[in-house]
């Protein structure tokens, strides 16, 4: 039998198929919260996620955002870039010297007195947020200049110093940011309805951009920078727009994610940090965003579910004693995997359409019917 | 040579280190011609694109574009000047579909900003539309228009130079600079060639010159053609003149032209 043709959906019907999805995974995130049996009253639901899983639902939402800030300064415009961690504190960090209170920084900064000028700071939470996107992107637009001139391997190199200067930095500016004793008590801002509303914010953002000529753009750079020129693209001023929207992305990220886990300190954003990320970039795909939403739920759920090798294990015949640490070098296994036998990642350079998604299952019932 | 000239090289000297690549060479291209830039392997003639383009900047001497002197310009400004190029060995966006290389081409028309393309600005949605609308008219113009939705590294060769030549007449140039556009062809292919370069001379007008080494293309296309051996400047003149300039024949096309004569 013929396999008919199947129509594309029509801009109409993927807009469709969009608000229905968004429903469904808020309609999702009322329940895991908990609040969906007590705002109904009703009590026949499924017993909603412990505090513990939803904390690792929020953080699949923070590491999705990061995954595609770095996802489009490595895997769209082909910088590779090292400094993530360093963008994720000052936003971060930003973002905490903005929502905490007068009297907790008072309390807080016992090692040297804060700024008058911060001391007295306190803004609204989403504004935090922005502000900490912004100031991570002057720092790339200050570094991006002159390190952007520099290529492949060189780039990463020089990048990864900058987010060593960063922690260094913020270790020793007491004034400003406590020093290595860091930020606690930061309010639980990041609940699971604003990591998801932000996610899915970004996401709209990132593909409308990439899914225009802006984002053929930046992939025009990725695959020939001279090519690219003649086609009369300035090549260093789309490198630099790159490398700042990242930049500004992972501020963001840094910022929900500094209010999610309400302590921050610099021990935190070393370079493990910026590996993490690059390791979803990787294993999702380079240069595709479903890639990298799909990267981040797998390594996050991982990265928690691998615990259990970091525990003391009785195999009968020895006993293995918990190894802190293990989780990494088996994450490090399968990073070195996926390197030597699927380079491109999950999806490639691919994403995952309402289209894609129909051909599919229009392939399978075409399989079917063939059969009967 | 009378009218117009669009691009003057006033003597230009190109030094890598010890190595002089191109010597006091002068080149006034009329404008509207084909022209050739013929000579052995290694006389310079990349060199010669490569600073026209701007990609290096010459020792000595001037280009001069349309009248206006655009030595030291970087690459990217001296196309949205109206100058464009495909290379040796194929340059295309290679994990793009053909389309989106022609729109790629497109870009440096473009006027809105990308935060228009963000928010959905109307007057942006409008060009992008115009850019997708004309890449696929101008794809249907040069004839791969069943290549469109295709990823370009999986073309076949001579789509794939007919694609760089459309990505770069996608830039709207008036000057085009072709660098062995018919390499790797067979004779009756290097024939569709040269009528497909006479083709998109007149519907684009432009003016376009070419490096080449299969002579029959040279001389069946070329108005006016220069030669260069070790950088300098041997012979220049039309297609019979070079045919039988004893210094040509001695420097190296002796067999060639007697064939090409056949």
């Amino acid at each position: 039998m013929m396999t008919a043709q199947r129509e594309p959906f029509s801009p109409a019907r993927n807009r469709t198929f969009n608000v229905i999805a968004v429903a469904l995974l808020f309609l999702f995130l009322w329940w895991a919260d908990g609040s969906m049996a007590a705002d109904l009253g009703i009590s026949f639901l499924p017993e909603p996620l412990n505090g513990y899983e939803v904390q690792i639902l929020n953080l699949v939402a923070v590491y999705g955002i990061l995954a595609i800030s770095l996802n489009i300064i490595y895997g769209f415009t082909g910088m590779f870039s090292l400094g993530h961690a360093g963008f994720m504190a000052i936003g971060a960090y930003v973002s905490a010297l903005c929502v905490l209170t007068p009297d907790q920084k008072e309390i807080m900064w016992i090692i040297d007195e804060i700024l008058p000028s911060l001391a007295t700071l306190h803004t609204p939470f989403w504004f935090s947020v922005i502000l900490g996107g912004v100031v991570a992107t002057l720092f790339a637009l200050v570094i991006g200049i002159p390190v952007l001139r520099l290529g492949g391997d060189y780039l990463g190199i020089a990048t990864l110093g900058f987010s060593e200067i960063i922690r260094v930095l913020i270790v020793n500016a007491t004034p400003i940011t406590n020093g290595s004793l860091g930020i606690k008590g930061i309010p639980c801002h990041t609940d699971l309805f604003t990591s998801y509303i932000w996610l899915l914010l970004v996401i709209y953002c990132t593909v409308r951009l990439l899914s225009s000529n802006f984002g053929n753009v930046l992939k025009a750079v990725r695959d020939d920078e001279i090519a690219a020129q003649v086609m009369g693209i300035n090549v260093f001023h789309t490198k630099l727009f790159s490398f700042c929207l990242g930049a500004f992305l992972a501020g963001v990220g840094g910022a929900l994610l500094g209010n999610l886990l309400t302590t921050i300190d610099p021990k935190m954003f070393t370079f493990l940090l910026t590996y993490n990320i690059l390791m979803i970039v990787v294993a999702g795909g380079l240069g595709s965003i479903t890639g990298s939403i799909i990267g981040s739920v797998i390594i996050t759920v991982l990265l928690e579910w691998l615990r259990v090798v970091e525990e003391p294990m009785d195999l009968g015949f020895m006993e293995i004693p918990g190894i802190p640490g293990m989780r990494m070098v088996v994450f490090s296994v399968c990073l070195l995997l996926i390197i030597l036998y699927r380079r491109e990642g999950i999806m490639g350079m691919r994403e995952i359409t309402w289209d894609g998604i129909a051909a599919f299952l229009f392939r399978i019932r075409g399989r079917k019917e063939n059969k009967a | 040579m009378n009218g117009k000239n669009i691009i003057e090289v006033r003597n230009v000297t190109m030094r890598f280190g010890g190595v002089t690549a191109v010597s006091e060479l002068d080149m006034n291209i009329p404008e509207g011609g084909i022209v050739g830039l013929i000579g052995p392997n290694g006389a310079g003639k990349t060199t010669v694109f490569n600073v026209i383009t701007g990609f290096y900047k010459p020792t000595e001497g001037d280009v001069v574009f349309a009248g206006r002197r655009i030595t030291g310009m970087a690459p990217h400004a001296i196309c949205s000047l109206g100058m464009a190029r495909t290379f040796q060995n194929i340059r295309l966006f290679y994990n793009e579909t053909a389309l989106e290389n022609v729109m790629i081409g497109r870009h440096v028309r473009r006027k809105s900003r990308w935060w228009g393309s963000v928010l959905g600005l109307p007057g942006t949605m409008r060009e992008e539309r115009e850019i997708r609308e004309s890449s696929r008219q101008l794809l249907k113009r040069i004839g791969l228009s069943a290549y469109a939705g295709e990823i370009a590294s999986g073309l076949p060769y001579g789509a794939q130079r007919r694609l760089e030549i459309a990505r770069a007449l996608a830039t709207e140039p008036r000057f085009l600079l072709l660098d062995e556009p018919a390499a790797g062809m067979n004779p009756q292919e290097s024939l569709e060639l040269m009528n497909f370069i006479r083709q998109i001379r007149d519907e684009f007008h432009l003016t376009i010159l070419l490096i080449e080494h299969d002579m029959k293309v040279v001389m069946g296309v070329c108005e006016h053609i220069w030669v260069l051996e070790y950088g300098k400047l041997i012979a220049e003149g039309d297609a019979e003149a070079i045919r039988s300039n004893p210094r040509v024949i001695e420097a190296y096309l002796g067999e060639e032209v007697n064939h090409a004569a056949d």
